[in-house]
């Protein structure tokens, strides 16, 4: 276990040596992917070794290792200091793996791009960043990480910077992020003011009995408003989809896998706040229920096979709120696990796609958009391999058994429906979460359906270029493929005498905040009656939409018909962002350019501020050059007026 | 080591460094009567003049490292912390002054190796400024200093304009001297004595804080010191004589003879008058006319050597605002800042003294332009000096202004902080463009600086200054620890243990 710190700093070696190279010797392709691949997997090697350890060790407590006094201020301090406990342990393991699969699918992808160095070096930073995240033992230390992985994220997505597209949807990500961000800085202040501490240990410990309910509340309110950033919920979700922007590989790892779940892990981190106080679960829970339905019928509608998954990842990132908000930790952080293999797979998957795609517009010099399912369609006999395995994980991620998704979401659901026993509010957050299901099972069969099956639609010339990515890419998927489909042994539940081992491997985690939480037993025979109603309404989104939609009907996207009605609204994503934009963006624009810019900057700051007294003190000055007339007896004068002043302060 | 000052050998022992500085005057005088006719002759007194400076520093280091302090009576020359340390900024700043002249005499024709002589005598002088306990001794370094200081003024014999500035320095000094001397009647006249400690005994014993004599004694003193510190009003001769020397005596002047008066005017105020609480009143008048008025009026200037004039009067200002703030971290953030401040002030001068082509011509800011491109070094190590005069983060200057500050804020002179931090903000208006012009304009002709070279030894002499800017930016610890034993030792309280003499 003390290898711990090695796992952090081989990813942020890799940054360094990567980043070095970059700058002088970009060319050298095979060094950076040594350097580049190498430092995560041996990072994940590393992580291995520590977990076992741990689960060796039968560890009631989180071990710290403190490093050195980082922040040493009055009676604060802060100690650069690493937690291994048994969430940080998941959270370790899904990152520094899932990470390395997409390190090595990205050798594939981005093998042809000037900024391959770039690239890694961005791409170990994140892993780095993430990793501080989550071992972090304080909230400050964590906080650098979560600045951190914004920091990547921002520079990732607007990596092809060239386009001010690209360059903006980082900018939106940014801001809209740091919005979230002062949320959590409060949240911290709020902390030390109420208990004069920052690291976890001592916060929980003392969390019951040094916070009032208000107290608890509001923390815990601001803490879930830099989730609802960092995990793009509602409020502020409307960056990830333009996020999509970035490299197809950075939106499997980033966009989907592991920053985005950041915001749970978080949630799941404090559980004992959030439980002592019910306002905020029921927040956490309520927003997470609505994102998952809301943004499930905007993901109904999109062409962008990217647009379609980064819609589907803010949802289901919704059913891990509302798993950790209803106190199921253990369900949420079971279901950022599973999301992490199939969301991860289908990105990699459609970046396959998006490759085939590319080269063959490539090879045509055709200008049409690779992303747009209209320009794709009876993919399956170009790409077999990619098709197989996005199948697996759309079958997973709709919930079909004995697939990984199944499992977690329905542990998930299961949890939100017992709650509701004691407040009924929490049936309607299940009904939500129902719905969003039978959404989800509906567009991940459409985005198949009109990749893969029906007609191609790619045109005639660029057809011929169509064809699988190299194994360094499949390779990945491959791996992923099978972790979405067994995922779910992690954690069977007792009901098919699975044992709900994540759920036990995590109790020393969650004991805390489970006390806090009233008992909500469910019967077995209401356990398998939802899991049936499940299971129905996800084969029934798949059989609906196999039914309803006609591949053969669409049109390529240069001659499609322009959207109506409803399909409009969905299309048009509910107009939030020019909601946003016209409510928000630019009313703030507005006051910043004409009020404070033209006026408080231009005409108070710098005209009278700055300019006035630098003109005041010039001609003070010059006015002062004019008495050295450099007369002798002047000075004389001047000097006898100096003394009588003199005297007169001290003879009165 | 403790020394019996009645007793002639300790006494001797004692007064080594003057007297070993003395004797090399000497030798130095002999020789140059000699040998005075070519640029070797030059080069050689130079090269003594060094020698004595070294010679004399490792002495006073010698005395350091034994803890030398005297024991007994009332003596006249003190043997502290304080004395050494501002010792060895008299003698640095004299070396560092003789490694900017060598080249300059010679390029300006200037055979008169007397110069170094001068410069020993001045050094000397300064040494019993800092280091004299009785007013006496005091009043003799000044004389000693300054008439050595007049000359070097006007050693440029064929320039008018260093004629000039010589007699006009010379009559106002005289004039100010009178102001001095006679302050210093008055204080024996009210007390009996002109021993440090024992007028600072005196006026407790004899209830004398606020005896009209005596105030009047001591204003007369302050006008004394705060003309040679060129402290406004008393500033008037400095711009015109900076002007007029040769750009290394400015140099000199700027910082070693200020420096000398400080120490002089520290180790007065706090021996004989830590009890009168009159004085606090003046010198912060002084510091907030010094600060306002040199900082104006350097915004004022287009010619650098003027601009540094007045900036040197803007940085008496910040020094009295240390004075004034009269405690333990202000006499520390005192002598850190006059290293700060003399390496900068020393460097700058140094720098404009290459850019100066024949003799007195006036080199305006905007002749800088371009100056980056052609000599990037010399650019960097001026715009290191006009930062660390700004008091920008990471050099000295920014130190020395903070613990100056700090002194301030400690004694509760909130007014005074405060506007030594927004005067600061407006010398930037006049640090700033020199940089600006380096490096943001192009140079007017290909060959504008063409033959700006700083020799060998004050190329030594500038990176060395330049680096001890950045160093003390960076770790001034050491250097601080240095300043505060200084401090310390200038605050025992040797009054109390004197007995009050019989009269």
């Amino acid at each position: 276990m003390n290898l711990l710190w090695l796992v952090p700093v081989l990813p942020l070696a890799g940054f360094v040596l990567n980043g070095a190279l970059a700058l002088a010797w970009p060319k050298a392709k095979p060094l950076v992917t040594a350097i580049g691949v190498g430092s995560v997997a041996a990072a994940f090697v590393v992580a291995v070794l520590v977990v076992r350890a741990l689960a060796a060790a039968h560890l009631g407590a989180p071990v710290v290792f403190t490093y050195w006094d980082w922040i040493p201020v009055g009676t604060l301090h802060v100690p650069a200091a690493l937690q291994l406990d048994q969430l940080s342990a998941v959270m370790l393991l899904v990152v520094t793996g899932v990470g390395s699969l997409i390190h090595v699918f990205s050798v594939g992808y981005m093998g042809d791009d000037p900024g391959y160095a770039r690239y890694f070096a961005y791409l170990n930073l994140f892993v780095f960043f993430m990793l501080t995240l989550v071992l972090g033992a304080s909230f400050p230390v964590m906080f650098v990480g979560w600045e951190g992985v914004g920091l990547c994220s921002y520079l990732l997505i607007g990596f092809w910077f060239n386009e001010r597209i690209n360059a903006d949807a980082g900018k939106k990500a940014f801001i809209v992020n740091r919005i979230g961000d002062v949320g959590f800085l409060i949240a911290m202040l709020l902390i030390f003011q109420h208990i004069g501490a920052l690291g976890f240990g001592e916060v929980f410990a003392k969390a019951p009995t040094a916070l009032s309910g208000s107290a608890a509340t509001a923390i815990a309110l601001f803490l879930f408003l830099g989730c609802t950033g960092k995990s793009a919920q509602i409020p502020l979700y409307t960056w990830l989809p333009d996020a999509m922007q970035g490299p197809t590989p950075v939106s499997a790892l980033i966009h989907a896998a592991t920053m985005v779940t950041a915001g749970v892990y978080l949630v799941a981190r404090c559980g004992v706040l959030f439980a002592m106080s019910p306002v905020a679960s029921a927040a956490v829970a309520g927003v997470g229920a609505l994102t998952a339905l809301f943004s499930a019928t905007i993901a109904l509608k999109q062409w962008d096979i990217k647009r379609v998954l980064a819609y589907s990842t803010v949802s289901q990132l919704g059913y891990m709120f509302l798993g950790v908000g209803t106190g199921a930790t253990a369900a949420g952080i079971f279901h950022l696990a599973t999301h992490a293999f199939f969301k991860a797979l289908l990105f990699l998957g459609s970046g396959s796609v998006i490759y085939a795609m590319h080269h063959a517009y490539h090879a045509t010099h055709s200008h049409d958009d690779a992303q747009d399912m209209r320009n794709m369609g009876g993919l399956r006999h170009h790409l077999p391999w990619t098709w197989v395995l996005m199948w697996i994980a759309t079958l997973a991620i709709a919930g079909v058994p004995p697939l990984s998704g199944f499992f977690s979401k329905d542990e998930i659901l299961g949890a939100a429906f017992a709650r509701g026993a004691l407040v009924p509010g929490w049936y309607v957050f299940w009904g939500m979460g129902l719905a969003a299901a039978l959404l989800t099972a509906f567009y991940m069969t459409r985005l198949m359906l009109y990749t893969f099956h029906g007609s191609n639609r790619t045109g005639d010339a660029a057809r011929a270029h169509l064809h699988e990515a190299p194994w360094v890419m499949t390779g990945p998927l491959v791996a992923l493929g099978v972790l979405s489909a067994v995922g779910g042994i992690m954690n069977l539940p007792d009901l098919v005498r699975g044992g709900e081992r994540l759920a036990h491997w995590l109790e020393p985690v969650t004991r805390a905040s489970a006390a806090l939480w009233p008992e909500a037993p469910v019967g077995a025979a209401t356990e398998w009656t939802l899991i049936a109603i499940a299971v129905v309404v996800a084969l029934t989104g798949i059989v609906g939409a196999l039914r309803l939609l006609r591949p053969e009907a669409l049109v390529p996207a240069k001659v499609a018909p322009p959207e109506t009605g409803l399909g409009k609204l969905l299309w048009k994503k509910w107009y939030i962002d020019e909601i946003y934009d016209t409510l928000i963006v630019r009313p703030v624009m507005w006051v910043s350019r004409v009020v404070l810019w033209k006026v408080v900057d231009e005409k108070i700051v710098d005209g009278a501020g700055v300019n006035g007294t630098a003109a005041v003190s010039r001609a003070l000055g010059w006015l002062g050059s004019r008495l050295q007339t450099g007369e002798l007896g002047f000075y004389v004068v001047l000097f006898v007026v100096g003394v009588v002043l003199v005297l007169r302060a001290v003879v009165r | 080591m403790t020394l019996d000052l009645s007793l002639t050998r300790d006494l001797l022992t004692a007064l080594l460094p003057e007297l070993m500085l003395t004797g090399w005057a000497l030798v130095l005088l002999v020789v140059v009567a000699w040998r005075h006719r070519t640029g070797g002759d030059l080069r050689v007194a130079g090269g003594i003049a060094l020698a004595a400076f070294a010679t004399t520093a490792a002495v006073v280091w010698w005395l350091w490292w034994n803890s030398a302090a005297a024991q007994g009576y009332a003596p006249m020359i003190a043997v502290d912390d304080f004395r050494f340390i501002s010792d060895w900024l008299f003698l640095g700043t004299g070396a560092l002054t003789v490694l900017l002249s060598m080249r300059y005499l010679e390029r300006e024709a200037l055979l008169a190796p007397e110069y170094y002589v001068l410069l020993l005598f001045s050094v000397l002088g300064m040494m019993l400024m800092g280091g004299g306990s009785d007013l006496m001794v005091v009043f003799l370094g000044l004389e000693l200093m300054s008439v050595s200081v007049y000359v070097l003024a006007g050693i440029n014999r064929k320039s008018p304009k260093a004629a000039e500035a010589a007699l006009k320095y010379f009559l106002l000094g005289a004039f100010a001297s009178a102001f001095l001397l006679y302050g210093i009647a008055l204080v024996y006249g009210a007390t009996g004595t002109t021993n440090l400690a024992l007028i600072g005994a005196q006026v407790t014993s004899l209830h004398l804080e606020h005896g009209t004599l005596l105030l009047i004694g001591l204003a007369l003193l302050l006008v004394g010191f705060a003309f040679k510190v060129a402290a406004v009003p008393f500033h008037m001769w400095a711009p015109d004589v900076y002007d007029g020397a040769p750009t290394p005596v400015t140099g000199f002047m700027a910082t070693a003879v200020k420096a000398a008066a400080f120490a002089a005017l520290f180790r007065v105020l706090g021996q004989a008058f830590a009890t009168t609480v009159a004085w606090h009143q003046i010198v912060s008048a002084l510091a907030v006319a010094t600060m306002v008025g040199g900082n104006l009026v350097a915004l004022a200037q287009r010619s650098l050597k003027r601009m540094l004039a007045y900036s040197s009067i803007a940085h008496a200002g910040y020094v009295l605002v240390a004075v004034a703030a009269g405690n333990a971290s202000g006499s520390a953030a005192f002598l850190f800042y006059l290293v700060a401040y003399t390496l900068t002030t020393l460097a700058a001068f140094a720098l404009l003294a290459v850019k100066g082509r024949g003799g007195e011509s006036d080199v305006l800011i905007d002749d800088l332009s371009g100056l980056a491109t052609e000599r990037p070094w010399l650019a960097f190590a001026l715009a290191v000096c006009m930062l660390s005069l700004l008091g920008f983060p990471g050099t000295a200057g920014f130190m020395g202004k903070w613990y100056i500050l700090v002194a301030a804020a400690q004694s509760a002179q909130w007014w005074l902080a405060a506007l030594l931090v927004l005067t600061s903000v407006v010398s930037a208006g006049y640090y700033l463009p020199v940089i600006m012009v380096m490096y943001m304009r192009p140079a007017p002709s290909a060959a504008a600086h063409a033959d700006v070279r700083l020799g060998r030894l004050a190329g030594a002499a500038v990176t060395l200054a330049v680096v001890g800017l950045l160093f003390f930016g960076i770790r001034p610890n050491r250097l601080l620890d240095l300043s505060a034993a200084g401090a310390e030792s200038l605050r025992t309280p040797t009054a109390a243990a004197v007995a009050p003499p019989g009269n």
